[in-house]
């Protein structure tokens, strides 16, 4: 009897200890990242899709395997900056007073050049409550160039990258006397606009430069003006950076003209593109991009595609890119055991990542700048293991430049805070 | 050059035509009901919506029948249930009511259909090059949509002008009260009118939901250049929502055809500036540039110098 009433008191005890140890690991503080994306109007439909993604990766990769940090999990925290630059002002000001310290930004250079004066400002004057810039998709080169900032780091290859890898593949191509530009009057439109011009001239000085044509961004009901003014040219081949509905309309304009010539993108892809450019634009279409497309290389990308398709159906993951900024961004923490965005900051330079895809990612530390391989895919029912948009359509990657190809050099002179 | 003037014409009749189908809707409800209706786009793209997943079962045409219907009756519900409630507040508040069902209904847009692009497509009977001109096709579609819209301005004119209906709703828009002692129902006709906008606009909406793309900003992008037509062609006046929605078509065809910009503009005065002068975006623009944003440039001067707009006849 005795014996037995001292086994139950050492199973109780051992029962209170595991519930404190648990609760423990409940009450653990999550670890706060900001999502700031334009979640409604116009261009929705990327954010949102962005928004699934990161939240997808952040329990994947952790939430379901016990947190990081020994237990804390990672909790996304939404803001919609409604791809405005004055939006973003409000909803920075709203991150800082929530205390969050890392902010995920993608679309929209406009908007990325704001938030990174913002917080370059931000950060001079509040010493230890400093913010992070996550830049997963905002490909303005003047980011990592002459605005290059300690506090922002840029997960793309950017335009300049990009439009390198595109122009090698036009070269090529001796079909092609003569290119139409058409692109977003913006920041981003106007880099696109430049460097085709200026490298098609270095590589292939005998294609004529037949148009170069600026519209306001998302602003353009019908672009069977524009792709009129593309047939008269008798362009060979047109190439924009358009993205979101501005793609979707010039691509379908483009088809409807019965204009039979290759268009070069960097986003006509996923989010309803695919699906309503379908059969049209088979072989036709080509983007630049990272992480390559079918054939997926690495069984561990395959399912995480899979797990990502069975947890949202109707999304694709269309941007591999948040899932690795998200994973290098951890692998800081976890070597700083630190949250501070100074640490990560410092961890992040110069570090050294393998992808799901086995693809290595290098974080320059001079300007803040990744290097991975680029690639260019064709948009096709051929060979698709993955479509998009639940089309049957999807991308094909037909051509590859390695990561040391595309290292570039940059004119950054960052300044570098003190501690 | 006169291909490019041809297909830049038969562009901007498209566009024009379309806008038309929008700011008649639009203009008939204003001069009823002297109130503006913001969500006067979103019924167009509740009717690509609706068309949209009725093509999906049924085909495009069942659509382009019921997509209008649908979203007339709805039209009609919220005039019966809704406006007419807050219309004894007075136009303010009915202003902020249309501005609030606007959001309201981008939002539900959202909610059930999600905010991707939509593959919503022209019926593949329509799927034919009408006719090639210097190598440009010109799609059966859009010939289909230049009929449509041609059809509805035929049909509304002889209603408006030849109908007992149309007289009934003339007077009514004038003179009210006189026509309410006459024994007619005007809260009635007011349902109606604002059913039948609704409808046109839902109509609009559906034949261009497959070649304007169909997503959650496309009332945006064609809402305030709607305005913008009413308001040149002055408010309440049918005849001159048909002219400004034409010029303004036209218009801006026109100006992203053309190669012109404040380059010529300079060469031709012999002046030139530097690339780095600080307003060098000015100096370097085109016509084409700012194509978009020419409507509400031709909308100021309206204002300035004929604030009745084109036809119009208000004097407030």
């Amino acid at each position: 009897m005795k014996k037995h009433n001292y086994s139950f008191k050492f199973s109780s005890l051992l029962f209170i200890g595991l519930i404190s140890f648990n609760s423990s690991l409940q009450a653990q503080e999550p670890v706060r990242i900001a999502f700031m994306d334009p979640l409604s109007g116009a261009f929705a439909s990327i954010g949102t899709s962005g928004l699934k993604q990161i939240q997808f990766a952040a329990d994947y990769f952790y939430n379901s395997k016990g947190g990081i940090l020994g237990g804390r999990p990672i909790e996304i925290v939404a803001l919609d900056n409604k791809q405005s630059p004055t939006e973003t002002q409000i909803q920075f000001r709203r991150a800082v007073s929530e205390g969050l310290q890392i902010i995920f930004q993608g679309n929209s250079s406009a908007v990325a050049n704001t938030l990174n004066t913002t917080i370059s400002r931000h950060n001079r004057r509040n010493p230890g409550q400093e913010v992070l810039q996550i830049n997963y998709s905002a490909v303005d080169p003047i980011l990592t160039e002459d605005n290059c900032s300690f506090w922002h780091f840029r997960f793309d290859a950017h335009a300049v990258m990009k439009l390198n890898v595109l122009t090698d593949y036009i070269a090529e191509n001796q079909d092609i006397k003569s290119m139409y530009i058409i692109g977003q009057d913006y920041s981003f439109g106007q880099v696109v606009s430049d460097n085709t011009i200026r490298l098609l001239n270095e590589k292939r000085p005998d294609i004529e430069i037949v148009g170069n044509e600026f519209h306001p961004i998302g602003q353009v009901k019908d672009f069977t003006p524009y792709v009129t003014k593309i047939v008269s040219s008798g362009a060979d081949a047109v190439i924009t950076g358009n993205f979101g509905a501005d793609m979707v309309s010039l691509a379908r304009s483009i088809i409807d003209s019965g204009l039979d010539v290759p268009i070069y993108t960097f986003y006509a892809a996923y989010d309803g593109i695919t699906a309503t450019i379908g059969a049209d634009g088979v072989d036709r279409l080509r983007l630049v991009h990272n992480e390559t497309a079918n054939p997926i290389p690495t069984e561990r990308r395959k399912e995480y595609i899979r797990a990502f398709k069975a947890a949202n159906p109707n999304n694709d993951v269309t941007q591999p890119r948040i899932a690795n900024a998200l994973q290098m961004l951890v692998a800081a923490m976890e070597e700083t055991q630190s949250t501070d965005p100074y640490d990560i900051a410092l961890a992040l330079e110069d570090m050294r990542f393998t992808s799901l895809s086995g693809d290595e990612i290098w974080m320059r530390g001079d300007d803040h700048q990744a290097f991975q391989s680029l690639h260019i895919s064709v948009h096709t029912d051929e060979g698709i293991e993955f479509d998009a948009d639940n089309s049957g359509f999807g991308l094909f990657s037909e051509y590859h430049v390695a990561a040391e190809d595309t290292v570039v050099e940059s004119s950054c002179q960052m300044r570098r805070p003190r501690r | 050059m006169l291909e490019v003037f041809i297909f830049a014409t038969l562009n901007g009749l498209v566009t024009g035509l379309l806008l038309f189908m929008l700011a008649s809707g639009l203009t008939l409800i204003f001069s009823m009901m002297g109130v503006l209706n913001f969500a006067h786009a979103s019924f167009y793209m509740l009717g690509a919506y609706f068309a949209y997943s009725i093509s999906l079962q049924f085909g495009f045409w069942l659509g382009l029948i019921f997509a209008p219907l649908i979203v007339g009756c709805l039209g009609a519900a919220v005039e019966r249930y809704g406006l007419r409630r807050v219309h004894e507040s007075g136009h303010v508040a009915e202003l902020v009511f249309t501005f609030g069902l606007a959001f309201l209904i981008e939002e539900a847009i959202q909610f059930f259909w999600g905010p991707d692009t939509k593959n919503y497509q022209s019926p593949d009977i329509l799927d034919f090059p009408l006719f090639t001109l210097f190598g440009q096709e010109f799609s059966a579609y859009r010939g289909f949509m230049i009929g449509v819209s041609v059809l509805i301005f035929i049909g509304l004119f002889r209603v408006l002008t030849r109908s007992r209906i149309g007289i009934i709703i003339q007077a009514a828009i004038t003179h009210p009260n006189t026509v309410a002692n006459l024994g007619h129902n005007v809260p009635l006709i007011f349902m109606g009118v604002f059913g039948v906008g609704t409808a046109l606009a839902g109509l609009a909406g559906v034949i261009a939901g497959p070649v304007l793309t169909t997503f959650p900003g496309m009332a945006i992008v064609l809402g305030s250049i709607v305005f913008v037509i009413v308001v040149i062609g002055g408010l309440g006046s049918l005849a001159g929502a048909f002219i400004a929605s034409l010029l303004i078509g036209l218009l801006q065809s026109y100006a992203i055809a053309s190669d012109v910009g404040m380059p010529d503009l300079l060469n031709f005065l012999g002046v030139s500036f530097e690339r780095d002068h600080p307003l060098n975006d000015l100096w370097t623009m085109t016509l084409p540039q700012i194509a978009p944003i020419l409507p509400f440039l031709l909308l100021v001067l309206v204002l300035i110098f004929r604030p009745t707009g084109l036809m119009g006849n208000r004097e407030e």
